[in-house]
């Protein structure tokens, strides 16, 4: 002991293109964007696999066949296999080499990688259902362990989650919502049963995510014998090490320049080398270690920022009215009966679309500037309500000939 | 520090900006002389003003903001005054600046714009003191770079040559005096204009029977000039109104293409949808920009333009072309190029459908306007004085 637990999120929005007032009506295609901007989803992704999915799956690949005791996790959302299948059928072939060895375990999540749970429960359950079929389709598996979009997570949540029979689900390890109590063991949702409550340890995993390339920080460089320290020190004082982070931390987040991937390639040897080390998946954790406590969370936490809130998905007025109207079309849509249709007003509930209104420090040039392909907050809304707009059109015109 | 004029006798913004920076470096503790072509009553405390006095002939040439061209066009042959007339003004300048030398000490020289530089150049000769030539409006963009007055043009590039350091309004500036006046990248700052802080009160509502109507308001204020772009404002409306019938345009100032403007309006058969208010000032224009829905600059070329910051000090969202200095400034603003009618139908069109995206255009560049203010530009520039003593 401890156990470390990793778990890798993988997901690309499809962006909604530069779709003008003049493109209402006429123009139903909100995806296809062929520009040589960041709004291409297809440049996009091939940029992001050849500099990180590629690359990280060659090195998992390697450390799999190397260590037996090796294994990892993942979530995939919808839009990105889809995604995959279209435009990089190599990635999702690579991916599936790494399935194949037993050691990965893939989670559950929302297809669209959405925040429906916190706007319409009926739709939630439906995104999660269709999830589940394409990860049966793709890959074989069923799986036991939940994690909502950007980790939001409340005892709502996991009491559904419960309910629907999930081992585990996943969520920040905030240090308001643990208090005195650490985030490496496993826990208990207020209110559930039988689920178990993994909780990030954001300082391991942030350690790696965000400061591994900082030249400022104290730590700077990051080796892997001292971060196998630090994991050690909990030794005694914790059974389950998570560190859940996006897989783009591998060669896009962080470059590859800086020694990432060399990082990743030598981390499980660091962490075995000392006797009472292992890894394990999610659903593995919650099977092995017994709940120390009951977690408390009434309100909303997220992994995302320093607010560990959803304010850079809903904080202003435009993502509010954007989110708002997308969700007020639902019973339209519904009624439609249409697969297009249903499938586009899916697709605009991605919440990376809300991710690019935020305009908390937008002035700053930080992270939410750097992973927006819009050149602002205000341009991503202008595109996203002319695309919502042509979509209620085609509802009620849909409607319309149904009577 | 030579100027062309103060307010409140100034045709435009170079007045204001000096005012604004003048104030402010003598509230950071620079002892400032200001020097002035021509006398006229001004009561500033917090800085010495002293006249050239280049004679009563040049009192009528107020408007430092014509181009040449403009010029001709607006007055014609018959004119009293020509733009040679500016330029021997110019030199007047200069020739009247050996005795404020002589009589006034000074560490550094520090002049605005080209009427200035042949007295700065002529002061730093004299008083053996660095010399800095500001630059708030070059000749290229007040021709938008079709036949620049060669005279003028001429005139600035010996000011930036002769100063010892170039102070551009903004990085678009700073690349025209690179591309055209082939100056010496290192050698020019970058310092921002900014506004003074004033608490602006909500005012009695303008227009009021139009917006009861449900009409719309979107704005244009500024000089009607080629380099303001108001024919491209009146092309994207066009296209606005095959949308939203029910708005109005808003033209609030003056210039030589306003009669261009009017009958691009007619010809386009949305004439009915403008109205023209002419010149305003004060509480007048602070109303109109309260009553708006919002305000759109389509600037050609605009060195930095200040009017924008005084919208946003109004409460109204702003939407102004990537060919203006302030856009480098601004985050929380709609950004076009001048020349993209459709983006700018599109996004005025976004504005006033969506009142949530006009709202937090509104706080969000309100917050964002706490930050541009003269004492930052002042520090900037004591910097650089620094440099030189």
């Amino acid at each position: 002991m401890p156990s470390i637990c990793l778990y890798f999120q993988v997901h690309q929005p499809l962006r909604v293109k530069r779709y003008r007032v003049f493109d209402v009506g006429i123009n139903h295609k909100y995806f296809d964007d062929n520009s040589e901007t960041n709004l291409n989803n297809k440049k996009v992704l091939q940029k992001v696999a050849e500099k990180s999915y590629l690359p990280a799956n060659k090195i998992l690949l390697e450390l799999l066949k190397k260590y037996p005791e090796f294994k990892i996790s993942y979530s995939f959302s919808g839009v990105f296999l889809e995604q995959l299948k279209s435009y990089m059928p190599k990635v999702l072939r690579s991916f599936r080499k790494l399935i194949e060895t037993g050691r990965v375990e893939i989670l559950s999540e929302t297809y669209y990688h959405s925040l429906a749970f916190f706007y319409s429960k009926n739709e939630f359950v439906s995104q999660v259902e269709l999830h589940k079929q394409v990860i049966k389709d793709t890959f074989g598996l069923s799986p036991k362990v939940f994690r909502n979009t950007e980790l939001a997570y409340t005892n709502d949540l996991a009491f559904w989650a419960d309910k629907a029979g999930y081992k585990a689900i996943l969520a920040e390890g905030w240090d308001p919502v643990l208090g005195w109590r650490s985030p490496n063991f496993v826990y208990k949702p207020k209110g559930a049963k039988r689920i178990k409550l993994l909780m990030k340890n954001y300082k391991l995993s942030d350690d790696i995510a965000f400061r591994f390339s900082e030249k400022s920080w104290s730590q700077w460089p990051l080796t892997t014998d001292k971060f196998a320290a630090w994991v050690n020190a909990i030794n005694g004082n914790g059974q389950v090490v998570n560190l859940f982070m996006d897989y783009e931390t591998f060669g896009e987040h962080q470059w590859a320049d800086n020694g990432i991937f060399e990082f990743l390639r030598d981390l499980p040897r660091a962490i075995l080398s000392h006797p009472d080390n292992n890894f394990v998946t999610p659903s593995e954790a919650a099977k092995r270690y017994p709940a120390m406590d009951e977690i408390d969370v009434p309100g909303i936490i997220t992994w995302a920022d320093t607010e560990r809130d959803l304010s850079a998905w809903m904080g202003n007025s435009i993502q509010s009215s954007a989110i708002r109207f997308i969700y007020d079309l639902e019973k339209d849509v519904n009624k439609t009966r249409n697969k297009k249709i249903i499938e586009d007003w899916r697709r605009l509930q991605t919440s990376d679309h809300f991710y690019y209104m935020c305009t908390k420090w937008f002035s700053d040039g930080d992270v939410h500037k750097y992973f927006n392909p819009y050149e602002s907050p205000y341009d991503a809304f202008i595109s996203y309500m002319n695309a919502a707009t042509d979509l209620k059109f085609r509802i009620e015109k849909k409607l319309k000939s149904k009577n | 520090m030579l100027g062309w004029e103060l307010p409140p006798y100034n045709s435009g913004g170079l007045g204001e900006a000096c005012l604004g920076l003048a104030r402010a470096l003598s509230k950071n503790g620079v002892e400032v002389t200001f020097v002035l072509p021509q006398k006229v009553d001004l009561d500033y405390d917090f800085m010495r003003i002293v006249f050239a006095d280049i004679g009563e002939d040049f009192k009528r040439l107020q408007n430092s903001y014509l181009s040449y061209r403009q010029w001709v066009e607006s007055y014609g042959k018959d004119a009293g005054s020509s733009p040679f007339d500016f330029i021997s003004g110019a030199l007047r300048y200069a020739e009247n600046i050996s005795d404020i030398v002589k009589k006034y000490h000074t560490d550094i020289i520090h002049s605005h714009d080209w009427l200035t530089y042949p007295a700065a150049i002529a002061a730093k000769e004299l008083a053996r003191k660095p010399m800095l030539a500001h630059i708030h409006s070059t000749e290229i963009d007040r021709t938008g770079g079709h036949f620049p007055n060669p005279i003028v043009y001429k005139i600035e590039k010996d000011g930036f040559e002769n100063a010892d350091k170039v102070l551009s309004v903004s990085k678009y500036t700073k690349n025209i005096l690179i591309e055209d006046y082939s100056i010496n990248p290192n050698k020019i700052d970058v310092i921002y204009n900014a506004i003074d802080k004033v608490s602006i009160r909500n005012l009695p509502p303008a227009l009021t029977e139009m917006k009861n109507l449900g009409y719309k308001v979107v704005l244009y204020l500024g000089r009607i000039t080629l380099q303001k772009g108001p024919e491209y404002f009146v092309r994207a409306a066009r296209r606005v109104l095959e949308f939203e019938k029910k708005t109005i345009f808003v033209v609030v100032g003056s210039g030589d293409m306003l009669e261009r403007m009017i009958s691009e309006a007619s010809y386009s058969g949305i004439l009915d949808k403008f109205i023209f208010t002419g010149f305003l000032r004060g509480e007048e224009k602070n109303r109109i920009m309260q009553a708006a829905d919002l305000f759109v600059m389509p600037s050609v070329s605009e060195p930095f333009g200040i009017v924008p910051l005084e919208v946003i000090s109004n409460r109204t969202p702003v939407m102004l072309s990537r060919q203006c200095g302030v856009s480098e400034i601004l985050n929380h603003v709609l950004k076009i190029d001048f020349w993209d009618i459709e983006e700018m139908a599109n996004k005025i069109i976004s504005v006033l459908r969506f009142r949530c995206l006009h709202d937090d255009l509104v706080n969000e560049s309100g917050k964002e306007l706490i930050n541009i203010n003269w004492d930052k530009a002042a520090q900037k520039c004591i910097g650089v004085y620094n440099q030189f003593i």
